[in-house]
C-alpha cells in the first residue's frame, strides 16, 4: 500500500530542488563543506590516536611492567630494572626485556635543523618490538653511536633516505654527540615526537648521559607456553612492589588508549570540531529549505486547498532534505579522501578513510539534514489556504 | 454523493453567521447567511470589496471552519466538522484562484496530476493520460511539458482550470478567476470553465467583480455588508 502511494507519488521535493539550480549549489556545498569539516576532525582525531598508539600496539610481549607513575607512552616515568630481574623469579615468565625511551632534539642531516626525536633503547640481541625491518638491522645498532631511523618521520628526509637506501651511512649531531644513521624503518611521527630513532641500549645511555642502566622506562616479559595470561599478571602485581604495574599486552593498549581518549584534550577538541560542523551544516540546510518553503508558501498553501495533507507537505521538506543529504555527501567523501591524502603527505600522519567512519559521517549528515528540514516545516502551518483565497 | 439529483441542493446554507477576531475586537462579517445551490447550477456571486464574498467561499470549500448556522455541501454539514473532515470535503471541490497558483516546479502536466494525485485512486499511467485530456481540452495539449514561467497568463489559467477540473469535481468554485487577465483571455476562461462544467455536470459558485462575464451565471446573487440581496432561494435555473 504505502509502496503503491510512494510509487504514483509526483517527486514534488526533487523537482523543486531540481528547479532551483543554484539553491540546489549553495545547499549541496553547504553540506559538503559540514561534511568535509566533519571528516577531517574525525580523521584528525584518529590519526592523533593512532599515533599515540603506534609504538605499544608494536610491542612483542604478553606482559608489559610500566612505572606505577606511568601515564602514557611519552610519560612513561622510570622503575628499577631490579624489578624485571624479580619478575624473573615468578614462575611461567619466560624473558623479562628493559627497554628505555627518552626524547631529544637531533639536528635533521639534511636541512641541518633542530627537531624533537623519540630515541627508544633496547637490548639488540632481544628484539621488543613486533617491526621485521627494525629486527633484521639490529646488528648494526651494536656498533657505538649508530641509530635506525623512521624514514615516515616528519620533515625533510628525502636525501638521507635515498644515501641510505644505496647502503651509504650518514652522520648527525645530537648535543655533542656525534651519531651514524645505519639503517631506516617505518612507524610514523606522533604529534608529540617529530620522529623516531631506535638504538641499542648501550648507545641510548650515551645520548641520554643522565639516564642510569638500571632505571628502565618499560619492560617486556614473555612468558613460558602453557601458562595463563591474567594469573601471571595478577601474580606480578601482587609480588612486585608497588611502584610498578603489569598489563597485558591487550589492557596495555588499551591503558594507552584510554589515555588520550580521557586525559588528553584530543577527543574533546576533535569532538567539538565535530559538533561545529554539525552546527554549520544543520545552520545552512536550514537556511535553503526554509528560503524554499517560504518562495512556495502560496503553492503549498494551494494544495491544502486542494485536499493534501499537512503531513504530505512535511513530506515534501523531509524528501528534500534527504535528497540533499545524499548528493551532498557523495562529493564529500571523494573530497575528504584526496584531503586525507594530501594531509598524510604534509604531515606524516596516518590519515585513512576507513569505511565505518564513511557510514557514521552518512548517518550523522541524514541527522543534520532531518534536524534541518524538521525546523524548516515550521513554517508550514502559515500556509493557510484561507488566506490566499 | 457525486450522483446528487436535481431535488437536493448540493450547497445548502442556513442561517450563516461568522465573525473574525476575538474578544473586543470581534467582529461580524457574514449575517444569517441562506443560500441553495443545485447541481449543474452556475451561481456568480457579485459585490463590492469587503463584503464578505470571499470569506463565504472559503467556508463552502471547507477552508475556514464554519462557527454557526449550518453548511451542507453534497450531505455533509461543515459546521462543526474536524479537520480530516473539511480535507475530505476539499477533494469533492474544484478551486480556481485569483492567481494561477501553479507550482513552478512542475510542468502544466504535472501541475494538472496534482490534481487527481490527491484522490489517490489512480496509478501513475492514469493520472498521466487523464492529465494529458485535460490539457488538451483546455488547448494545451501542445505544451503538455511548459514550465509556468513560459506561459502567458490566460494559458496558465488555463492550467489551473485543467488542474481545478480534472479529477471531475462535483462543486467547482472560482474566485475573481479573470481579474488577473485581458479581457479576451478572461472571456475564454470563462467560456471554457462553462463549456466543462456543463460537460461534467459539475456546480459552479463563481466571486466575481467583472461585469463582462455575467451572461454565463444561471442565477447572480449580490452581497453587500455581509448580507446577500436579491437572492431567491428557489433556484428557477437548474
Amino acid at each position: 500500500m504505502i509502496f503503491k502511494v510512494l510509487k504514483n507519488r509526483t517527486p514534488l521535493g526533487w523537482l523543486q530542488l531540481k528547479h532551483d539550480k543554484m539553491r540546489l549549489l549553495t545547499a549541496l556545498s553547504g553540506i559538503a563543506f559540514a561534511d568535509i569539516l566533519i571528516f577531517m576532525q574525525l580523521g584528525f582525531k584518529d590519526a592523533l590516536y593512532t599515533t599515540n598508539t603506534q609504538y605499544p600496539r608494536q610491542i612483542q610481549g604478553d606482559i608489559v611492567v610500566l612505572s606505577s607513575q606511568a601515564t602514557n607512552f611519552n610519560k612513561l616515568s622510570t622503575f628499577p630494572r631490579r624489578r624485571l630481574y624479580q619478575a624473573m623469579d615468578i614462575p611461567g615468565v619466560k624473558s623479562a626485556e628493559a627497554v628505555y625511551l627518552g626524547s631529544l632534539d637531533w639536528r635533521n642531516p639534511q636541512t641541518r635543523k633542530k627537531t624533537s626525536m623519540m630515541v627508544i633503547g633496547f637490548d639488540p640481541d632481544r628484539p621488543v618490538f613486533d617491526l621485521p625491518e627494525v629486527n633484521r638491522q639490529l646488528d648494526k645498532v651494536k656498533i657505538p653511536n649508530t641509530v635506525l631511523l623512521d624514514q615516515a618521520s616528519r620533515g625533510e628526509y628525502q636525501e638521507v633516505i635515498s644515501q641510505i637506501q644505496q647502503g651509504k651511512t650518514l652522520t648527525t649531531e645530537i648535543d655533542r654527540n656525534t651519531v651514524t644513521i645505519t639503517g631506516l624503518f617505518q612507524v610514523g611521527a606522533s604529534f608529540q615526537d617529530d620522529g623516531a630513532l631506535i638504538t641499542s641500549a648501550q648507545n641510548f645511555l650515551q645520548l641520554f648521559p643522565r639516564r642510569q642502566v638500571g632505571t628502565v622506562s618499560l619492560g617486556v616479559i614473555n612468558l613460558k607456553d602453557g601458562y595463563n595470561l591474567e594469573d601471571v599478571r595478577t601474580y606480578l602485581n601482587a609480588y612486585l612492589p608497588q611502584d610498578i604495574r603489569a598489563f597485558t599486552y591487550q589492557e596495555y593498549v588499551e591503558f594507552e588508549l584510554n589515555y588520550i581518549q580521557t586525559s588528553s584534550a584530543i577527543g574533546f577538541i576533535f569532538g567539538l570540531g565535530t559538533a561545529v560542523g554539525l552546527i554549520v551544516g544543520i545552520v545552512i540546510v536550514y537556511q535553503v529549505l526554509s528560503t524554499d518553503v517560504n518562495d512556495h508558501m502560496a503553492e503549498y498553501a494551494t494544495f491544502k486547498a486542494m485536499g493534501y495533507r499537512n503531513f504530505y507537505l512535511l513530506g515534501v521538506v523531509f524528501e528534500e532534505a534527504i535528497i540533499l543529504a545524499f548528493i551532498g555527501f557523495v562529493p564529500s567523501v571523494a573530497i575528504a579522501s584526496g584531503l586525507y591524502r594530501l594531509t598524510a603527505i604534509a604531515t606524516a600522519l596516518p590519515l585513512v578513510m576507513p569505511v565505518s567512519r564513511v557510514i557514521l559521517v552518512l548517518i550523522l549528515t541524514i541527522m543534520m539534514c532531518t534536524v534541518s528540514g524538521a525546523i524548516a516545516t515550521r513554517k508550514l502551518h502559515s500556509a493557510d489556504p484561507a488566506d490566499i483565497f | 454523493m457525486q450522483n446528487s439529483t436535481n431535488q437536493k441542493p448540493v450547497i445548502s446554507i442556513h442561517y450563516l453567521n461568522h465573525y473574525f477576531g476575538q474578544g473586543q475586537l470581534r467582529k461580524q462579517v457574514l449575517f444569517d447567511i441562506n443560500l441553495e445551490i443545485a447541481a449543474g447550477e452556475i451561481v456568480i456571486m457579485t459585490g463590492p470589496s469587503g463584503s464578505g464574498k470571499t470569506t463565504l467561499l472559503t467556508l463552502v470549500s471547507g477552508l475556514r471552519s464554519t462557527q454557526s448556522g449550518s453548511m451542507r455541501i453534497l450531505g455533509q454539514e461543515l459546521c462543526g466538522a474536524t479537520n480530516e473532515q473539511l480535507i475530505q470535503a476539499r477533494r469533492h471541490n474544484g478551486y480556481i484562484f485569483q492567481a494561477h497558483n501553479l507550482h513552478r516546479s512542475l510542468t502544466a502536466l504535472q501541475n494538472v496530476q496534482m490534481g487527481l494525485e490527491v484522490q489517490s485512486k489512480f496509478s501513475r499511467p492514469e493520472m498521466e493520460e487523464c492529465a494529458t485530456a485535460m490539457l488538451e481540452q483546455v488547448g494545451l495539449g501542445n505544451r503538455l511539458n511548459y514550465y509556468p514561467e513560459n506561459l502567458s497568463g490566460g494559458q496558465k489559467q488555463r492550467v489551473a482550470i485543467a488542474r481545478a477540473l480534472v479529477s471531475h469535481p462535483a462543486i467547482v468554485l472560482a474566485d475573481e478567476p479573470t481579474a488577473a487577465l485581458d479581457s479576451k483571455s478572461g472571456r475564454d476562461v470563462v467560456n471554457l470553465m462553462q463549456k466543462l462544467a456543463k460537460e461534467q455536470k459539475s456546480t459552479i459558485l463563481l466571486v466575481t467583480h467583472d461585469n463582462r462575464i455575467l451572461d454565463i451565471a444561471d442565477r447572480i446573487v449580490h452581497m453587500e455588508d455581509g448580507k446577500l440581496v436579491n437572492n431567491s432561494t428557489m433556484s428557477m435555473a437548474a
